[in-house]
């Protein structure tokens, strides 16, 4: 039976608040409305108002009543409607949750699951289409995931819940309405990148909103005889360098795919990586698609435009393979 | 030692295929002299050196699709001894000027003593990659490459080529339309001096040896060029570079469709002998299939003439980065007044099109002013 990526985020929330009586969910309208994408609807009348809290529109203050209540001993997961928002809560994310356990010389940590949309494509203009997964992907101390299937909306959770440092969990907002079937073991490692689709000619590199498009430039070249290897990131701090190494010393090529832009990306941090680990067994130069580099457009045609797309994607990988 | 890469045959050009060696190693080569044979996408084209030299490695093979600035083979200085063959295994790579050589590629060549001069790339930027050592290992390094871009490119059918050209056409037509501010101007020349003088000249010529009008036509805006240089030369760069010879492309339509604008080169200089030769030369070689990458890149100005397919004039389209260009229509004998008497006149309607980039429509009208001038004064072209 298919589940979209929505309903396998919200069978890991309802999980984790039946199963931990610390864990609780806040946020902006992620109770009586259900939540800006629907991810919590019914949450509210299935746990009551303790465990699933509406809160004022202050991501400073309801990110930093999160880390409190961490430090306090609770599971707290905080919703911030989307990463545009988080902007305003960076203070409590970069300065409070991802540094006190350092500031405090070991004593203090904090188990907190920050969940936020991320990400471009629905014609929401430039201040709601960001993709800054990078700048949380560039702070120690926090782990940085991005579930790009339904299995990992429904299996990342969990671990992250149980991780004892702050875990930030971007969520493509294109992927809410993906299905899929659940597999039947969805359980994840938190640690490590996931091979979508091997293939020994090029690796191609993406994650969240990307991954889907990635596949698919893979599937159109099939046709044309050539095998590429997709690697789905997943986690994007700490990155998984050996999975991604060990792609790129069997397949000798490298296409990153990232919806952020090019110049100081997440992107750019892979390609680095590759270039370290595996100058030697790089046959052609590594290759990114990113997004074009200006405030993402509201124009639906100027919007796909900036974005990654298969084509450029198809386009990349044969440059680097030379057809 | 030097490299002599791919050179641009032509504004439109992206990437040419290698057709034939006309060299091998160790072949002196002299400035001028053809040394390969390239497939543009409109002709084949043979391609010359310009400098004098020994060729020391040849390093694409014929069959391969290259782009524009590929080195396709390294040339010893005249006097320059080969630099000594490095041990296969185990030397590392030489510094200087480096061929391109996927890290890869460079390991797996050091682990089979393999040694990468030998190897023509097919890699992205021409690098040698991994399946290149590994052919060049299994096959033999000097046909290797050339087998395996046989098996990645297909020899192009007729339909391909004609489309190719059209392509091309269409991409320096656009860009032409896109980049150039045309402004056009008209004059109707009479040619009756010019008529008288071409049957006196080519009385007991043969006929394959009489002057045609199109050359006096020719000749005449070579000269003009050289009085308004401003019509002479390339718009490159944001900048206008005037050119010092006057090198008239003749536009030449090829029999499957599609045209092409070979330079006569120093048109202004040459006896109309000379040039009438060298025309028929042209169209004859342009049909062939078989031109010379100078006469492909070196025009400054072009010509065209349509009035043998009976149009009365032509509002061209200038060839970039040229910028400008002279056409003619046909021959018609029209109600002319001299001396204030009328006359049946033949007359040709001459166009400018020209670059307003470079010139204004007051300099451009003194130099059809000037062809028109040179035009009645044909014995001193």
């Amino acid at each position: 039976m298919k589940t979209s990526y929505r309903e396998a985020m919200r069978a890991a929330l309802h999980e984790a608040l039946e199963s931990d009586p610390r864990v609780f969910l806040m946020g902006e309208d992620v109770g009586r409305y259900g939540g800006t994408y629907a991810v919590s609807r019914g949450l509210l009348e299935a746990f009551g108002p303790e465990r699933v809290r509406d809160t004022p529109l202050s991501e400073l203050g309801f990110v930093g009543a999160g880390v409190g209540a961490a430090l306090g001993g609770m599971r707290p997961i905080v919703e911030v409607m989307t990463v545009n928002f988080s902007l305003l809560a960076l203070d409590q994310i970069v300065n409070s949750a991802a540094l006190l356990r350092h500031m405090s010389g070991g004593q203090l940590s904090v188990p907190l699951v920050v969940r936020m949309a991320t990400g471009a494509g629905r014609q929401l203009a430039a201040q709601h289409s960001h993709s800054l997964e990078n700048w949380y992907a560039h702070i120690p101390g926090i782990r940085v995931l991005a579930p790009a299937t339904v299995g990992d909306a429904r299996g990342m959770l969990g671990p992250a819940l149980a991780d004892p440092d702050p875990v930030v969990i971007f969520e493509h907002a294109q992927l809410y309405n993906l299905e899929a079937d659940l597999p039947d073991d969805w359980r994840c490692d938190i640690s490590r990148a996931a091979i979508r689709r091997a293939g020994g000619q090029v690796s191609v590199f993406a994650w969240a909103g990307c991954l889907a498009k990635a596949l698919q430039a893979a599937d159109e070249v099939a046709s044309e005889g050539i095998e590429v290897e997709v690697v789905d990131l997943r986690v994007l701090r700490p990155l998984d360098v050996e999975t991604i190494a060990a792609s790129v010393r069997r397949t000798h090529r490298a296409v990153v795919v990232d919806e952020g832009w090019k110049s100081g990306s997440l992107a750019a941090e892979v390609v680095a990586r590759i270039v370290e680990e595996c100058f030697y067994d790089l046959d052609a130069p590594v290759a990114r698609v990113c997004s074009e580099e200006v405030p993402i457009p509201y124009a639906k045609h100027l919007e796909e435009a900036a974005l990654p797309q298969v084509s450029k994607i198809v386009a990349a990988v044969k440059s680097v393979l030379n057809v | 030692m030097f490299d002599f890469k791919l050179p641009s045959l032509g504004a439109d050009m992206e990437e040419g295929k290698l057709l034939e060696w006309l060299v091998k190693p160790g072949d002196t080569v002299d400035k001028g002299q053809v040394v390969a044979v390239v497939d543009t996408s409109k002709a084949a084209v043979d391609v010359e050196i310009w400098h004098k030299g020994t060729v020391h490695a040849l390093l694409v093979g014929p069959g391969e699709k290259i782009p524009v600035g590929t080195v396709l083979a390294t040339v010893l200085e005249p006097g320059e001894t080969a630099p000594a063959a490095a041990p296969p295994a185990l030397r590392p790579a030489p510094s200087g000027a480096r061929k391109r050589i996927s890290p890869a590629a460079r390991r797996k060549a050091e682990q089979l003593g393999v040694d990468c001069a030998l190897i023509a790339g097919t890699g992205a930027d021409g690098a040698v990659t991994l399946a290149d050592i590994e052919r060049a290992v299994a096959g033999g390094t000097g046909t290797a490459a050339a087998e395996a871009a046989k098996a990645l490119h297909r020899p192009a059918s007729p339909a391909d080529r004609q489309a190719e050209t059209r392509r091309a056409i269409a991409a320096a037509m656009s860009r032409s339309k896109r980049e150039i501010p045309h402004y056009y101007l008209f004059e109707t020349v009479a040619l009756a001096r010019a008529q008288q003088w071409l049957t006196v000249a080519n009385e007991g010529r043969p006929i394959a040896a009489r002057l045609l009008l199109a050359v006096l036509q020719i000749k005449a805006v070579a000269r003009a060029v050289k009085r308004y240089p401003e019509m002479n030369g390339y718009f490159r760069d944001g900048g206008f570079e005037p050119a010092e010879s006057a090198h008239v492309g003749v536009a030449i339509s090829l029999r499957q469709g599609g045209l092409i604008a070979p330079a006569l080169h120093d048109a202004d200089r040459k006896p109309l002998e000379q040039l009438m030769r060298e025309l028929t030369d042209l169209v004859k070689r342009t049909r062939a299939g078989s031109l010379r990458g100078s006469e492909l890149t070196d025009a400054t100005i072009t010509v065209t003439n349509l009035g043998d397919q009976g149009v009365e004039g032509v509002v061209g389209v200038i060839h970039p980065p040229q910028v400008a260009l002279v056409g003619f229509g046909r021959v018609a004998l029209r109600p002319w007044v001299e001396d204030g008497k009328l006359c049946a006149m033949p007359t040709v309607m001459a166009s400018l099109a020209a670059d307003h980039r470079v010139s204004d429509g007051h300099r451009g009208a003194l130099f059809m002013a000037e062809l028109r001038e040179l035009l009645q004064q044909p014995q001193d072209l």
